[in-house]
């Protein structure tokens, strides 16, 4: 019995993150926010997002969950922050490609940054949605949100 | 412990494979039961050499069909000591069965200013039902909360039963808590106030003996995929002189007694109930299922699970910073433990968990009500079945101290 391969998931930057998270707070002045539950287990997240023209200029989140989820908030809102709108969403979308196990471009690498470590979670299928939520929160916040 | 449960990895080849190079240790099975092959044969076999629809021709076929799909029906009534085989629908699930019971039977018994009394460790299924009726009809919801100990607390149930209660919902063995709730007792309760008792057996028709009359249950409802047969196939047993007060919910074939342009008549219970072409393999398997559980015996199955349990609850609360929820009476747990390991996320310890080939769920196990009360999210949870070794258990304790380790090496 090992649990070696569970390092590929829990990797230190993950478990920095996920125990010191970056951006978990309200953000008051937030141009969006879209809060999502994670019905399998009732984690839930709320992505803020304050915009500035068409930059994003802050980025946050609050809510529970397991330690993929709270490390890939964390991480979405240092990726997120200081992209445009139009790069920022597809940036999201290059994360949801990346956790699935596919090819993403050098471009949306440099948008990701820690966030790219999270391309493990494709070994781990049934945690994908943890890491997805966050960033599902974030992308709907960006569509428009509420 | 008895040598029928020796070797049973015959009979669910399942139990032989392999989960991420580690023997499968199956501890899931409150949430679906493994189905031995003489389920799966017999469903293969009904295929085989009597497959036609039911209820519809005279040829040969159907007749045998009919008759075997209508034999289950007996089987069925037998096996929860129904007082007859038209007291037993078939349904999809327990859940369909309890929206069956809350549509018609509520609709028609709830009015204005009506109490519907339900507990706070009902499963979704015997909840929202419940609270959408409520809904419908201008009718009150209230909910018998829980001991310090975590069971059910009787007390606030025999204060909150009243002759404004029109209607008690409660679990028989909750699949959080593990807990077995005193139904004989609480329907006497509810008949004393001209109030009607709905019973989710789901989490106990495959552990224990069940028997409609004796606990007198007005309805009774049960899945069998958590029985050994297959998914898709529900039971919903009521006392024949209230289905035959019910209305029918679905429309459609099997379910008429004559149609013109304008005007339809519906034939008597169960079959009124029974709209389309039923699942007559699901139903053809509950059957081998029932014949399973019963050559065992319900009264050496829940034995053999109360050994199993209580071989394990020790072993659990002795790992450091482990919160089993529920009694800390391991005869009080059929079969299912809920816990949390420290601060660990029920995920985060799951997934740990299936890298070592133990199989369990973590989430909030459709009771989020019960969750809120519990003070916690989600949960991590094992359920037993007679199946399960003691093997099983012990590689299931040691993954949880590997689990517990590596987190705690992991900056924590």
């Amino acid at each position: 019995m090992s649990l070696n391969k569970l390092n590929q998931l829990y990797m230190a930057v993950v478990m920095d993150h996920a125990s010191h998270p970056h951006h978990k707070l309200a953000l008051p002045d937030a141009t969006t926010s879209v809060e999502l539950h994670n019905v399998s287990c009732g984690d839930d997240i709320r992505a803020f997002i304050l915009m500035k023209d068409d930059k994003v200029q802050q980025v946050s989140f609050t809510g529970n969950g397991c330690t993929i989820s709270q490390a890939s908030a964390s991480m979405m809102t240092d990726a997120l922050a200081g992209l445009t709108k139009t790069e920022a969403v597809a940036g999201c979308e290059a994360f949801f490609q990346l956790v699935m196990g596919k090819q993403i471009s050098t471009k949306a690498k440099a948008w990701l940054g820690d966030a790219e470590i999270l391309g493990s979670v494709a070994e781990f299928p049934a945690r994908i949605k943890c890491a997805t939520l966050a960033w599902h929160a974030a992308q709907e916040a960006l569509e428009g949100g509420n | 412990m008895p040598n029928k449960f020796k070797n049973l990895s015959h009979d669910f080849p399942i139990l032989k494979r392999k989960i991420n190079d580690e023997p499968l240790v199956y501890l899931d099975n409150a949430a679906t039961s493994q189905t031995p092959n003489q389920v799966l044969n017999r469903i293969g076999d009904f295929y085989q050499h009597s497959n036609a629809n039911v209820h519809r021709g005279v040829y040969t076929l159907a007749n045998e069909a009919t008759a075997a799909y209508e034999q289950v029906r007996n089987q069925v009534a037998a096996f929860i000591n129904a007082p007859s085989a038209k007291s037993i629908v078939y349904t999809r699930s327990t859940t369909d069965s309890l929206n069956l019971i809350a549509t018609s039977f509520g609709n028609l018994v709830v009015t204005q200013g009506d109490e519907i009394l339900i507990t706070i460790m009902e499963h979704h299924s015997n909840l929202i039902p419940w609270q959408q009726l409520a809904k419908r009809k201008h009718a009150t919801l209230r909910y018998v909360e829980l001991n310090a100990d975590q069971t059910l607390d009787m007390a606030d149930l025999k204060h909150k039963l009243t002759n404004k209660t029109k209607l008690v919902a409660i679990t028989q063995t909750s699949n959080v808590l593990g807990v077995t709730n005193p139904i004989k007792e609480i329907a006497k309760l509810a008949h004393q106030h001209q109030a009607y008792i709905v019973v989710d057996a789901a989490q106990s028709v495959a552990h224990q003996k069940v028997d409609v009359q004796d606990l007198d249950a007005d309805f009774l409802t049960f899945s069998g995929h958590k029985m050994l047969a297959t998914t898709g196939i529900g039971v919903c047993y009521g006392k024949p002189e209230l289905l035959a007060e019910m209305p029918p919910v679905q429309f459609g074939g099997e379910m008429i007694e004559s149609v013109s342009r304008t005007n339809a008549t519906w034939q008597a219970a169960p079959w009124k109930f029974e709209a389309g072409t039923p699942n007559i393999g699901g139903v053809i398997g509950l059957g081998a299922a029932i014949d399973y559980l019963s050559e065992i015996g319900m009264a050496e199955i829940n034995a053999r699970e109360q050994q199993l349990t209580a071989y394990l609850f020790p072993k659990l609360t002795a790992v450091n910073k482990l919160t089993i929820y529920g009694s800390k009476e391991a005869s009080q747990h059929a079969g299912i433990i809920s816990f949390n390991l420290g601060q660990l996320h029920p995920h985060d310890v799951a997934t740990g968990l299936d890298m070592l080939g133990v199989e369990v769920r973590a989430g909030h196990h459709c009771a989020q009500p019960l969750m809120a009360t519990l003070g916690v999210q989600a949960t991590v949870r094992a359920s037993l079945s007679f199946y399960n070794s003691v093997e099983d258990l012990d590689r299931f304790v040691q993954a949880i101290q590997m689990v517990k380790e590596f987190f705690a090496g992991e900056s924590k």
